[in-house]
């Protein structure tokens, strides 16, 4: 290739307290490539993508943007330059409307005052552009993860960009919307933008990259063409071992747990006006029951009734035999029903507290305030579960914040397992997690269900689904359509059953 | 340049340390002042002294930034504390009220009602005001400052109507005990405070209730979804910090032995919200220092006093005062220490 690259970084290093979080990091950028970068969870990609957008300082190591030396020193010094970002985490103003989203900062300006008309017009463009008609003078928060998602992807789009980096930008897309991302994708490779894309669906990554970047515990390990690479090559070099293909793409069917005779729970005909339409629901414990469905099609409303954060205005639940209303989480919780969240940020961690007060929280919360685990026992209980579960930091007493996704969902899962429940409820518990701590969770689920705990898992990736999941219940609009055997099970199958019910 | 030892840059990470060094220079100014600011003399057996002074004269703003705290540790804020000790000033006055009755050449002093019997009504009346407040942030979801904004404004009416539009004087000597009364040398309101401390800091760190309060502030929503009942936490939260206020009221009333619906308690609950931010406690709720607040009393009516022996004309005291609570409040801005930090880091790289 004798074309020079756009941008280039150079023995980056940065560490923080107690962590070297990026050893002699580096990375190559081409004009109209999207390149992949890959690694585990706390292999350093967050870090050296906010190294590259000025929201951290380097302690060492260069950075040269169309050869020359820069140091950006924030967000919009970056931004100036051509360097924009879109992160897992949506940025955006949930009160604000879709357009003003996607504009914030530059309104075109009229003579007097804002250029609404030419906003609202543009926006609507830049969408349609994505392939998403919808009405942008309505506030963000009243449309999906999914859309706010394409959103803000939108308003990188807008920006004079040289550099866009997307940060896990397809964790709630489902896959027509992903498609659609890729087009948009490609259009902007044509016009020679470098495109950063940092995933863990490793589908995608084949789909879309031209160059894979592997980064390891905070090192450079290599830079690949994508068509050279496998997908076992890749996952090795991101875990450093030799991950078995047989395991990874192993069925549950060989997994012979006692299975209950009786439910644990079992839901008759629950539902909620403007949520689920009723709907039967069997848990057994010592089984995976996993959701199928589309994005939208209740998964996380049939969790949200089963752990009493909405109230079911129809049906009945009965809990180990016995009828019980379940109102709210509180009471899920004091019948052993646990429940971890899609939106691990906002619902599930306590951000300022730190992991050991994390993990005995909802412990704590069934004990009651008056039986307060002494402090001993919390540690005892946090370092019992941090090295059980392989939580990596370097001490208990660390905010959760700092944890690193697949982090942060381990110590949720400890949260719950140190309340000894009878049922787990996963909504989506993999999203934005590598495939090394994606295995290890589901190798955790597994474990936990063999120990007699009735799991639901729910996930958007169907071949996760059906790879845990002895039976599987679909879903479609809201509507409980049928259930497979996990036997019988394949994504065929599953899709043709959402796809047939259609006709 | 240097770096700092690390014990010191541990010391000055303290949550305390910010409020702690404000405190001593505020005390240094006073004495540079006044030297004999620390002395304390034993005068018919009481302790005297500006130090003495200051702790006697804090100790209602105290206990109010105590219950404050817990309030917006939860996100929440309580502007209605003031109006609370209104109305149990009202209370309390009105019931002891008394006369001083000459019988047979012997002075005895009656209430009108049983003083206990006062001031238990006066915390319940109190409690009520804390259920109110309660009621409508944790059972009908109303923003905080306009739940309690509506007791703020209507409760000094209600003071009003219970004091009948009249200042009410006390004329029954034993309730003086509470605001200007002294056990073993130390005035009694620090008794109280003392004792409410103590309940606070064993309920916080002997039960779970500081765990729930901070993870109920940093996000409600993980907190509900761990199975703990945060609305009834928060509306205990409230009813707490308005029995702190009832409290308060008792040692106000007593020590100026009269309740002034007017004046009672005026702009207390601005003092406890300052108090509670000087001590290091976040408006945005989380993680939260009961000592702080009382740290941040103490600044307060330390700096209330300076300005005094400073002999600030009091047309223009209230300007001093801002503008020396508008500097401590800017050297605790973390965002403003980091720039600093950076520009100091900088010169004394060129250097």
């Amino acid at each position: 290739m004798t074309v020079e690259p756009i941008l280039v970084m150079q023995g980056i290093c940065k560490s923080f307290p107690g962590v070297n979080a990026l050893k002699n990091a580096q990375l190559r950028l081409f004009p109209g490539e999207v390149h992949a970068l890959m690694g585990q969870n706390g292999a350093g990609k967050s870090t050296l993508i906010k190294v590259l957008t000025g929201v951290e300082t380097p302690d060492a190591g260069e950075i040269r943007l169309n050869g020359q030396a820069i140091s950006p020193a924030c967000v919009g010094e970056a931004q100036k330059m051509g360097i924009t970002a879109v992160y897992q985490e949506i940025n955006l103003c949930p009160n604000l409307s879709v357009a003003e989203n996607i504009f914030i900062g530059r309104f075109p300006m009229r003579a007097i005052g804002i250029d609404w008309k030419t906003i609202e017009h543009q926006a609507a463009a830049e969408l349609a552009a994505l392939n998403i008609h919808i009405d942008v003078s309505l506030p963000l928060a009243s449309y999906p993860v999914a859309i706010q998602q394409m959103v803000a992807i939108a308003r990188a789009l807008t920006t004079e960009a040289q550099v866009l980096i997307l940060d896990e930008p397809t964790s709630s897309l489902d896959e027509g919307e992903v498609e659609r991302l890729f087009q948009a994708l490609r259009q902007l490779k044509q016009k020679g933008m470098a495109i950063v894309f940092i995933t863990h669906f490793l589908d995608q990554t084949y789909a879309i990259a031209d160059r894979i970047t592997v980064l390891r515990n905070g090192e450079f390990i290599g830079e690949y063409p994508a068509s050279t690479l496998s997908r076992l090559d890749l996952i090795n070099t991101m875990v450093g071992r030799e991950i078995n293909e047989a395991s990874y793409a192993a069925n549950s069917s060989a997994q012979a747990a006692s299975v209950a005779d009786k439910p644990y729970v079992s839901a008759r005909g629950l539902g909620s006006t403007g949520g689920m339409h009723p709907f039967d629901l069997d848990l057994y414990r010592g089984q995976v029951t996993g959701l199928g469905g589309l994005l939208g099609s209740g998964r996380t409303e049939t969790a949200r009734l089963l752990f009493g954060i909405d109230r079911a205005d129809s049906g009945t639940i009965r809990v180990d035999g016995h009828a019980v209303k379940l109102n709210s989480p509180r009471q899920a919780v004091r019948y052993g029903i646990a429940f971890c969240p899609e939106d691990r940020k906002n619902e599930g961690i306590v951000a300022d507290l730190s992991i050991r007060e994390n993990i005995i929280l909802a412990l704590q919360a069934r004990r009651g305030i008056f039986h307060y685990l002494p402090k001993r026992a919390q540690s005892a209980i946090a370092e019992q579960y941090i090295e059980q579960l392989g939580i990596r930091t370097s001490d208990a007493e660390k905010p959760i914040g700092q944890l690193s996704g697949g982090n942060q969902q381990k110590a949720l899962l400890a949260r719950w397992l140190a309340t000894d429940p009878k049922m787990l409820i996963l909504d989506e518990p993999t999203r934005g997690i590598d495939i090394a701590a994606k295995l290890e969770i589901m190798e955790l689920v597994k474990a936990q269900c063999k120990k007699g705990l009735a799991i639901l898992f729910i996930s958007s990736e169907m071949s996760e689904v059906l790879r845990v999941s002895d039976r599987i219940a679909v879903l479609r609009d809201r509507q409980k359509i049928g259930e497979i055997a996990g036997h019988d099970a394949d994504e065929q199958n599953v899709f043709r059953m959402i796809a047939g019910a259609e006709a | 340049m240097k770096r700092l030892p690390t014990t010191w840059r541990d010391l000055a990470r303290h949550p305390l340390f910010w409020p702690g060094v404000t405190l001593v220079l505020l005390c240094l100014v006073n004495v540079y002042f006044n030297r004999s600011f620390f002395a304390i003399e034993i005068k018919s057996g009481h302790l005297y002294g500006s130090v003495i002074d200051i702790l006697n004269r804090a100790a209602p703003l105290m206990l109010v930034a105590m219950g404050m705290t817990l309030v917006i540790a939860t996100r929440g804020i309580d502007i209605s504390v003031g109006a609370t000790v209104a109305i149990s000033g009202a209370v309390v006055a009105s019931l002891i009220g008394g006369s001083l009755i000459i019988q047979n050449g012997v002075q005895t002093y009656v209430s009108n009602v049983p003083m206990p019997l006062a001031i238990i009504a006066a915390l319940a009346v109190a409690l009520l005001c804390g259920l109110w407040n309660g009621l409508l942030v944790a059972g009908a979801g109303m923003q905080p400052i306009i739940a309690t904004l509506i007791l703020m404004v209507a409760g000094r009416g209600i003071a009003q109507l219970i004091t009948e539009g009249q200042i009410v004087t006390v004329y029954y000597e034993p309730f003086f005990i509470i605001g200007n009364g002294f056990l073993l040398g130390i005035p009694v309101s620090l008794y109280i405070v003392a004792l409410v401390l103590a309940i606070m800091l064993l309920l916080i760190h002997r039960t779970a209730l500081g765990l729930f309060i901070e993870s109920v502030g940093i996000n409600p929503v993980a907190a509900r979804f761990s199975g703990i009942s945060a609305r009834a936490l928060v509306f205990w939260v409230y009813a707490f910090c308005a029995l702190t206020a009832g409290i308060a009221a008792l040692i106000i009333t007593s020590n100026v032995k009269s309740a002034d619906g007017n004046n009672a308690g005026l702009l207390l609950e601005l003092d406890a919200i300052l108090a509670v931010t000087l001590g290091g406690t976040s408006l945005a709720g989380g993680r939260f220092s009961i000592m702080g607040s009382l740290l941040g009393s103490l600044i307060i009516q330390t700096l209330t006093y300076a300005i005094y022996s400073l002999g600030v004309p009091p047309e223009i005291n209230m300007v001093v005062k801002a503008l020396v609570v508008f500097g401590v409040c800017l050297i605790q801005s973390e965002a403003l220490r980091a720039m600093l930090g950076k520009h100091l880091f900088r010169t004394g790289e060129a250097a």
